[in-house]
């Protein structure tokens, strides 16, 4: 299986997913640069955290026209996965790959920290190797994580099982109904403000974010050799 | 023809504005007691070229629509000079 780690001036986990991929899967990830406009024989995409464009305008605003963020498009509408990490999940929602906005954390700290977790759904191909209902701790560290999203679409996310992550005890942001993160309609396409790369290893405080790339693995497998 | 395109945008009603209740509250505890509610958004100025009025009017909606601002969270208003050299 095959990851692309999308790059943009101001990613700054990108060598981060990279290795958490190839020690927890041992399987081939990729540094892909913002100006290519392709992510062909690619199995998966990861738009990891950082600062992409400087936050200029707004987080993600600018990286949604990137080129490569086209070929990122179609890649997820045709079916294929897409974790957007942190500014990740920033410019997912920028592209409208997910419904709603990051915030400014509700008390304009820069927040860096372990967090507890709850998993809400394990029916999408980044959780399947978690317990329904597992507590998990991952690290966060934004500014913008506050997830909001109209009552209407809120609405949408519960009926639709779309709600994968949420905070346990401290809401960390202000997110509303403690969202930490969210999965499209179709499954193959989620965001999350905790770092699952920066948690593969006990020495780095936790190893709970190994199963969001060993669920992506055996997902994958699953469609190629069913 | 040449125009000046004043833009705010500010984050909508039903969007808890956090920088604006910081403000606030520190216009309150100055002695500002009128204040009831401050609200912090962004300035842009964008110079633009069009046929006329209408035309650059259409321009920076669809700016604004598609980059200057996230219409999930913001909204946007703008006023439209005639530039003269």
């Amino acid at each position: 299986m095959k990851f692309a780690v999308i790059v943009f001036p101001g990613s700054n986990c990108d060598e981060d997913a990279v290795r958490a991929i190839q020690q927890v899967l041992d399987e081939p990830a990729e540094l892909v640069w913002h100006q290519s406009g392709s992510v062909d024989g690619y199995d998966a995409v990861i738009i990891p955290g950082g600062f992409a464009y400087g936050d200029y305008l707004r987080a993600g605003a600018i990286a949604r026209f990137a080129p490569v963020m086209s070929a990122v498009r179609a890649h997820a509408q045709a079916g294929r996965p897409v974790l957007g990490i942190c500014n990740g999940f920033q410019v997912l929602t920028e592209v409208a790959l997910l419904p709603g906005a990051l915030l400014a954390n509700n008390h304009l700290q820069f927040r860096c920290d372990i967090v507890k977790l709850r998993v809400e759904t394990t029916r999408t191909p980044f959780t399947a190797d978690y317990q329904m209902g597992q507590e998990i701790r991952l690290p966060i560290a934004h500014a913008q994580g506050s997830y909001y999203a109209d009552d209407a679409t809120l609405q949408d996310l519960r009926e639709h099982d779309q709600i994968v992550f949420r905070y346990v005890g401290e809401n960390p942001n202000g997110s509303l109904d403690n969202i930490a993160g969210i999965v499209n309609r179709q499954r193959n396409v989620m965001g999350m403000m905790p770092h699952p790369e920066r948690a593969v290893h006990p020495r780095l405080g936790s190893s709970d974010g190994a199963a969001i790339f060993t669920s992506l693995l055996h997902a994958w497998k699953e469609a190629v050799y069913a | 023809m040449t125009f000046l395109a004043r833009v705010h945008v500010t984050l909508k009603a039903s969007v808890f504005d956090p920088q604006g209740a910081t403000v606030a509250r520190a216009l309150g505890t100055l002695g500002f007691d009128e204040v009831q509610d401050v609200r912090v958004g962004k300035y842009l100025e964008v110079r633009l070229s069009a046929s006329d009025a209408a035309a650059a009017r259409e321009r920076v909606s669809a700016m604004c629509e598609t980059l200057l601002a996230n219409t999930v969270i913001e909204r946007y208003e703008f006023t439209l000079a005639e530039e003269h050299h």
